[in-house]
């Protein structure tokens, strides 16, 4: 009577409220959007079911793919900034503060995270009042080593205010990609680098040759990350810019964009359809650079178990 | 013994507490002037009480740039107050259409608004009123009389005086010419192009003309103001371009600056702010003795939540609001909003005068964008925003501007096709 293996409840309980709080607050809300993107108002004020017309609109009328490519490219820029300057800058901080050699590490990695638990509202400001013109202390300062003509209003320009933008977001994120390295730095075994040292390999070749192989898996997580958080962004630019996005549609990111769309602005009527449309197209991008990732690069990685 | 006793006078005492409570209603304004909330609880608000036992009103207001978006999802959450603070035009009308505004048109106050008044709050075909018409504001030029007196500055009439006098504060080099920035675009087009516009679009005629599809925004009358503004870039402070809004109100009250391109809505927090003598003055016509135009927008009102409980008592606080004495009170607490109530209203505000008495020797108009043509998608008045901004900027010409202003109207705009 070896029996029927039990039912193993104590699973399916513990497991419960996760996925109910998950499919409450995400999924559903999730598939709701997908839905909503599929309808559309009609003229008498009811809805109705109009297939994809949203999404041919989205992409095939002239003003409205004009906006979409325009924040899409926009947003991409704003990821390529952070990814050649934030996370190289993240991994540099992280190699220093990992070596023994440095005093007061400590203070550093706490001054370097700060900005990350401020709120977007006091960076966008503080950053505005910064570079500010008019009260602004970044012309003063430049001014005091003689490269004033170097100032511009750059917050104002539409050549430099995205990236005006996303170095300051690079400003207060840079300490997440430099946890996270540390982190991995210090999870690499000693004796892994006496080896290489009793090899010769020191300095700058031990960090090319043996740390960074060791930490790619973590870097690869930062680029995600990374990748999903500023194709969601939108706190900053808001903040900083208003929902126009300017100058002249400059800073429009997606997540601007579908603000705009989705809730109104001024005269502007919200238009959750079409917003829920540009979510959509929102969701499909992130899934796909997702996927890329997970499938093309993640399994490719060399892991090593010490 | 003692613990049960102790419970049923605790419930008691919560359902009597509940009970002297529930007489009260308590009203809640929706209301995107955050900055008149002092004005609202201290000289409004206890008028309304004292004469209405019973019932009590909050002032409720959020950030103006995202009023409309924070009604609306209240609004359809339900969890909307019981006033609603009207925008003019088609956001309130499209609220009255999807039945979140009550109809307001049996309400004795009304008799006191003349139909221009009631306008912006109107069916397109006049049938229905939604709003309670309180404030309409007017649009010129504020200036640093101080500063003028000390350059010898006549109050310039006409376009050549006005431009000789920003040449002749430029030259100075004491004050910025002109306090106005790019960074926030809707002063280019509400305190720029809507304000200089009427004199050459001739005010009510070109508007109308323009919904009729009389008239296109590439006409000479619509580009004319787009070319003024390209010449006010040199007159602008260094850096105008990242100048925002509040930047420009603190520049002119500092004295930093020497003209405002202005909202009669900045007269009450000028007052306060300004050490110096102020003055005002209409946006100046092409040749002296030319019929002058100005704007004079009818901008606020207030109606009642469809869905409100307390629909009886808001009612009593609408026909107040309608009344002249509701309009004395509110026109003299906030100096540049202007009564729109048939009665006269006595002002003491020497500025606000200077506003008002233009209404007599100018044609008024409201902003050509509000009424009908920002129906549509591209939203024309937000496209103004971005236009006004680039042409002082000089990233776009007034013509090209102007064209793609047009082309935008036209693709949805029938009339206009």
């Amino acid at each position: 009577m070896s029996g029927r293996r039990q039912i193993r409840w104590h699973i399916a309980v513990f497991l419960a409220p996760a996925v109910l709080v998950y499919t409450a607050i995400m999924i559903v809300p999730l598939f709701g959007t997908l839905n909503l993107s599929l309808f559309n108002q009609t003229p008498e004020r009811t809805t109705e079911f109009v297939g994809l017309s949203n999404f041919r609109t989205l992409f095939g009328d002239p003003r409205w793919s004009g906006a979409f490519w325009n924040a899409l490219g926009n947003n991409a820029w704003f990821f390529v900034v952070h990814m050649l300057v934030q996370n190289p800058i993240g991994i540099l901080l992280a190699a220093l503060l990992s070596s023994p050699r440095l005093r007061m590490a400590a203070f550093y990695r706490t001054a370097i995270f700060i900005p990350t638990i401020l709120s977007f509202v006091i960076v966008g400001f503080v950053w505005k009042l910064i570079l500010s013109p008019i009260w602004g202390i970044a012309p003063g300062m430049l001014d005091v080593v003689g490269l004033k003509s170097l100032f511009a209003p750059w917050l104002g320009k539409e050549d430099y205010a995205l990236t005006a933008l996303a170095l300051v977001s690079v400003w207060q994120f840079v300490g997440i990609p430099m946890m996270l390295i540390y982190a991995a730095l210090l999870s690499i075994p000693d004796e892994v680098l006496e080896a290489a040292e009793m090899d010769g390999i020191t300095g700058m070749s031990q960090f090319w040759k043996i740390k960074l192989p060791l930490i790619l898996p973590s870097i690869g997580i930062i680029s995600i990350l990374t990748f999903v958080g500023n194709f969601n962004a939108f706190d900053l630019i808001y903040v900083a810019q208003g929902a126009l996005a300017g100058p002249d549609f400059s800073t429009d990111i997606l997540g601007t964009f579908l603000y705009r769309t989705f809730f109104g602005f001024q005269l502007q009527l919200g238009d959750p359809h079409m917003g829920a449309t540009i979510a959509t197209a929102m969701f499909g991008i992130i899934l796909i650079g997702v996927c890329i990732y997970l499938f093309g690069i993640q399994t490719r990685l060399r892991r090593y178990q010490f | 013994m003692t613990t049960r006793t102790l419970r049923i006078a605790l419930l008691t005492s919560t359902l009597l507490a509940g009970a002297a409570q529930a007489q009260d209603v308590t009203l809640t304004i929706e209301s995107w002037r955050n900055d008149d909330l002092t004005i609202w609880q201290d000289t409004i608000i206890p008028a309304f009480e004292a004469q209405n036992p019973g019932i009590k009103v909050v002032f409720a207001p959020s950030a103006p740039a995202e009023y409309n978006a924070v009604l609306n999802s209240k609004l359809d959450a339900g969890s909307a107050g019981d006033l609603i603070t009207c925008r003019p035009f088609d956001a309130s009308l499209e609220l009255y259409n999807k039945g979140k505004l009550a109809d307001l048109t049996s309400l004795a106050a009304m008799a006191n608004f003349s139909p221009v008044a009631k306008s912006a709050w109107q069916t397109d075909d006049g049938a229905a009123t939604f709003c309670v018409p309180m404030a309409s504001v007017i649009h010129g030029f504020i200036y640093n009389a101080d500063a003028f007196a000390q350059l010898g500055i006549e109050v310039p009439k006409t376009e050549a005086e006005f431009f000789a006098a920003l040449d002749k504060i430029k030259a100075d080099g004491t004050y910025i010419p002109m306090a106005m920035g790019t960074n926030d675009q809707w002063e280019a087009a509400t305190m720029g192009y809507n304000n200089i516009g009427p004199n050459y679009w001739k005010g009510e005629e070109g508007r109308l003309a323009l919904i009729k599809g009389e008239q296109k925004l590439t006409d000479p009358q619509w580009v004319a103001p787009f070319t003024q503004l390209a010449k006010w870039k040199d007159y602008l402070g260094d850096g105008f371009e990242a100048q925002t809004y509040p930047d420009s109100q603190n520049l002119f009250t500092l004295g930093r600056a020497a003209i405002y391109p202005a909202g009669s809505w900045e007269i009450s927090g000028f007052n306060a702010q300004a050490q110096f003598k102020m003055g005002a003055f209409p946006p100046p016509v092409a040749a002296a003795g030319d019929t002058c135009y100005i704007s004079d927008h009818t901008d606020i009102a207030l109606g009642l939540n469809a869905a409100s409980p307390n629909a009886d008592q808001a009612k009593v606080f609408l026909e107040w609001v309608g009344s002249p004495e509701f309009a004395t009170l509110y026109a003299n607490a906030l100096p540049g909003f202007f009564s729109l109530n048939s009665t006269p209203v006595e002002m003491a505000d020497p500025l606000a005068q200077e506003f008002v008495s233009w209404r007599d020797k100018c044609q008024s108009t409201i902003r050509s964008t509000y009424q009908i043509l920002s129906r549509g998608t591209p939203n024309l008045e937000n496209e103004t925003w971005n236009a006004s901004a680039n042409v002082i900027k000089g990233t776009e010409t007034p013509e090209a501007a102007a064209e793609r202003l047009q082309a935008g109207l036209a693709s949805w705009f029938a009339p206009q096709q």
